[in-house]
C-alpha cells in the first residue's frame, strides 16, 4: 500500500524564492501559502500548496490535496477577484506541486469532489474576470490536484526537470489498477505519450506554453529565478493579450500534432450544430 | 407524483438505469426532437486505444444529441458506462467540451442552449491519461463559462456512477438529480483502498460505500439537489424542471463549506447519518 | 486484438444505416450501412484472438437468411457466438422496421 510519497519541498521552495516571502498572507491553513508579490513591473499574487506536518487533517500533512486545501484556494481566489474589482486583474501565479488530492473515506464523506470543484471553479472564475492565471509546475501536478490547483490557467509553464510529472493517478496505483508491473506501464509511455509521465511527454500534447530548460529545479540559484521570473511575466502578458477561455491550448504546432483528434471533433461539431 | 396505484406505477415503470447512453439522451429530450451529433458513423474514434489492442468504439462512448426539452433548445452529452467504464478519453472528453463550448457560443450570440450531463462514468480513461485528464480541466472550464448564460444540469444514475475528474464536473453543475443507485465520489472504492489500505475502505462493502458517497447521502447531505426513483419519465421530468432553476452554484458556497469544515474533529468525524443532520438540506423531507 | 474481414454476394440493396449495441464487456456494436457493390462485406474487430473460424461460422448462417448489400462494421468485446447472432438479428429487424 501507500503512495509514491515523495514528499517535495519544492512547491514550498520555489514559492519562498520567487516571492522572497514579500507581501505574504497570513493564511491558515498553512498548506495554502499566498503571496503578494512583484514580479516585473505588476504585483503577482503567488499561490502554493505545500505539505504541513502539523495540519489537523492526516492526509495533508504530506502534501495531499485535501478538504481545507481546496475550499481555502476557493477562497483565496475569490478574495482576489473581489478586491480587484474595478480595477487592474492582477495576475496569479499557482505554484504547482501536487502529488494526489486527498484519499480517505472522511474526505468523501465530506465531499472532496465539491471542495477540488470549487477551487476549479474560483480559478476560472478568475480566469473569466480577466485576472491572467499562470501555473507553474515546479513538481508533481497529478490528477484533481492539478484539476483544483492550476489546470485552470490560461498558460502553463514548467520546469524541464525528471521530478516534473504530470498524470491522472499515480504510478503505483495505475499499475494496480491495470494489472502491470511499473515497468510495463512506462513502456507503455514511450509508445503512448497521453500515458507518459514526465514533462517532456507531457510538452508534446500541445498544453505547455513552454518548457524551461537548464534550470536548477531543487536549489534555484539567483540566475534561474531571473529566468523563471522573465518566463513568468511574459506568459502574463501573452495571456493578457490573448482570450479568457482555454482555447489556447489546440493551437500549438504540437497540439495540431498530437491532438489532432480533439481540434477534429470540435470542428465536425460545429458543423453539425445547427440542423441541416 | 403519479396519482396510479403503487402496483401500476410499478408495472409502467422504465427503468432509466438499464438504458444504454443514446436511449438515456432520447428519453430526456422533448420526444422527436432527438438529433445525435458525431455518431456512430462519423466514426471519430479513439486514436490510442488500437495501439494497445483495445477495441474501440464508432463513437468513443459519449453521445451528443441537440433536441428541446420543455420546448426550449438544448444539448444532451450522455455518456456510455458500459464502454470502458465511461471512462473519458481524448474523442470522449472532446466531445462533451466541445458540445458545452458550442452551447456557450450559442449563449453569447443570445441563443440560449441548455445543457444536460449524463453522467455514468469512472473519471479519466488511463489509456489515455493526460488527454483524458485535459479534456475534463476544458470541461469544467465551459461549465463554469455557461453557468453565468443558463443553469447546467447532471444526471447521475448509475450503477458506474461518477467518480475522478468527472465528480467534480457534477459538483459543478447548477443542478445535480441522482437516484439511490447513484454513487458520486471522487477517488473509487479500489483507489482509495489502494491508497490507504483496507482499513481505510474496504471496496467490497457496499452498504459502506453507498453509506458515504450513494446518491440518498447525497441528496440528504445537500450534495445532491434531487433524489429520484430509476424510471426514465420521473428522470426527464426532473431534468425538466431543472433547467428552469436558477440557483447559486454549490461549488460557490465557499464560506459555508469552511465553516462546517472547522467545526469538525478530523480526529472524530461524523457517522454519515449524523452528517445528514449536521448539512441538513433546508427543504430536508421532500424533494 | 485481431481485424477479420468477410465476403458474401448479395443482391438486395439495403435502404438505410443501422447502428445496435455497445462495446461493453461480452458485448459488441454492429454498424450495417449499404454496400458499394453487389456484395455483403463484414470487417470485424475483435478483442479475443484466433476465433476466425467460429466468426465465420457465425457470419455464413447469418448470410444464409439475410440477403442485403450490407456494409457491417463489427466491433466486439468477446461476445458469444449466440450474443453475435442477437446483435446482427437486432441490426436487421431495425433496418426493416
Amino acid at each position: 500500500m501507500g503512495t509514491d510519497l515523495s514528499v517535495s519541498g519544492r512547491g514550498l521552495r520555489w514559492f519562498e524564492a520567487l516571492t522572497g516571502l514579500e507581501g505574504l498572507l497570513d493564511v491558515a491553513p498553512r498548506t495554502v501559502r499566498v503571496a503578494d508579490s512583484r514580479l516585473g513591473e505588476e504585483i503577482a499574487r503567488f499561490i502554493a500548496v505545500v505539505p504541513d506536518p502539523g495540519n489537523r487533517f492526516p492526509r495533508a500533512r504530506q502534501g495531499e490535496l485535501g478538504l481545507e486545501e481546496a475550499w481555502t484556494l476557493a477562497r483565496q481566489l475569490r478574495r482576489t477577484v473581489a478586491e480587484d474589482l474595478g480595477a487592474r486583474a492582477r495576475a496569479v501565479i499557482a505554484i504547482v506541486d501536487v502529488s494526489s488530492q486527498a484519499y480517505g473515506r472522511r474526505e468523501e464523506l465530506l465531499g472532496i469532489h465539491l471542495a477540488c470543484a470549487a477551487a476549479a471553479d474560483a480559478y476560472a472564475g478568475a480566469r473569466l474576470a480577466g485576472h491572467p492565471l499562470v501555473a507553474l509546475l515546479v513538481g508533481k501536478a497529478m490528477s484533481g490536484a492539478f484539476l483544483a490547483h492550476g489546470y485552470q490557467a490560461n498558460r502553463i509553464l514548467a520546469l524541464d526537470s525528471p521530478e516534473v510529472l504530470v498524470h491522472a493517478m499515480s504510478k503505483q496505483a495505475a499499475a494496480r489498477v491495470t494489472r502491470r508491473s511499473l515497468e510495463a506501464l512506462e513502456q507503455l509511455g514511450e509508445r503512448i505519450v497521453p500515458m507518459a509521465y514526465d514533462v517532456r511527454a507531457f510538452a508534446r500534447l500541445g498544453l505547455l506554453h513552454r518548457l524551461i530548460e537548464g534550470v536548477n529545479a531543487d536549489a534555484p540559484g539567483a540566475d534561474d529565478l531571473v529566468r523563471v521570473r522573465a518566463e513568468l511575466a511574459a506568459a502574463i502578458e501573452d495571456a493578457r493579450a490573448g482570450s479568457r477561455d482555454l482555447s489556447v491550448r489546440l493551437t500549438s504546432a504540437a497540439a495540431r500534432e498530437t491532438r489532432a483528434a480533439s481540434i477534429a471533433v470540435r470542428r465536425r461539431l460545429t458543423e453539425q450544430w445547427d440542423a441541416p | 407524483m403519479s396519482a396510479a396505484p403503487p402496483h401500476e406505477r410499478f408495472l409502467t415503470r422504465h427503468s432509466f438505469i438499464e438504458l444504454p447512453a443514446r436511449e438515456r439522451a432520447r428519453a430526456i429530450l422533448d420526444a422527436d426532437s432527438f438529433r445525435e451529433l458525431l455518431g456512430p458513423f462519423d466514426r471519430l474514434k479513439s486514436p490510442w486505444l488500437p495501439l494497445q489492442g483495445v477495441v474501440a468504439q464508432s463513437d468513443d462512448g459519449v453521445v451528443i444529441a441537440r433536441g428541446r426539452i420543455g420546448g426550449r433548445p438544448a444539448v444532451v452529452a450522455a455518456i456510455e458506462g458500459a464502454f470502458q467504464g465511461g471512462s473519458i478519453g481524448e474523442v470522449s472528453g472532446s466531445k462533451v467540451a466541445g458540445a458545452l463550448e458550442l452551447a456557450l457560443r450559442d449563449c453569447e450570440r443570445g441563443r440560449p442552449v441548455l445543457p444536460v450531463l449524463l453522467l455514468e462514468t469512472g473519471g479519466v480513461r488511463l489509456q489515455e491519461a493526460n488527454l483524458g485528464l485535459a479534456a475534463i480541466a476544458e470541461i469544467h472550464a465551459a461549465i463554469v463559462a455557461l453557468r453565468r448564460h443558463v443553469p447546467v444540469v447532471g444526471v447521475v444514475a448509475g450503477m458506474v456512477g461518477c467518480f475522478g475528474g468527472m465528480s467534480l464536473a457534477a459538483a459543478l453543475c447548477t443542478t445535480l438529480i441522482v437516484t439511490r443507485q447513484a454513487r458520486l465520489g471522487m477517488n473509487g472504492p479500489e483507489v482509495i483502498e489502494q491508497e490507504a489500505g483496507i482499513a481505510e475502505l474496504d471496496s467490497t462493502d457496499h452498504a459502506l460505500i453507498w453509506s458515504l458517497v450513494g446518491g440518498e447521502q447525497r441528496h440528504a447531505t445537500g450534495l445532491a439537489d434531487a433524489l429520484v426513483d430509476d424510471d426514465a419519465e420521473a428522470i426527464a421530468a426532473q431534468v425538466r424542471s431543472a433547467v428552469e432553476r436558477v440557483a447559486s452554484p454549490r461549488s460557490e458556497q465557499v464560506e459555508c463549506f469552511l465553516e462546517r469544515l472547522a467545526s469538525i474533529d478530523p480526529g472524530n468525524p461524523p457517522e454519515p447519518r449524523a452528517l445528514r443532520a449536521l448539512w441538513a438540506r433546508e427543504d430536508a423531507g421532500g424533494h | 486484438m485481431e481485424v477479420l474481414n468477410f465476403t458474401y454476394p448479395a443482391r438486395q440493396p439495403v435502404a438505410q444505416r443501422v447502428h445496435v449495441g455497445v462495446v461493453g464487456s461480452g458485448d459488441l456494436e454492429v454498424l450495417l450501412e449499404p454496400s458499394p457493390d453487389q456484395h455483403a462485406h463484414v470487417a470485424v474487430t475483435t478483442s479475443v484472438d484466433g476465433f476466425g473460424a467460429v466468426w465465420k461460422i457465425v457470419l455464413d448462417r447469418f448470410f444464409s437468411r439475410f440477403a442485403g448489400a450490407a456494409a457491417i462494421e463489427i466491433n466486439d468485446f468477446g461476445a458469444t457466438p449466440g450474443v453475435v447472432m442477437l446483435r446482427l438479428e437486432q441490426a436487421v429487424e431495425t433496418l426493416h422496421r
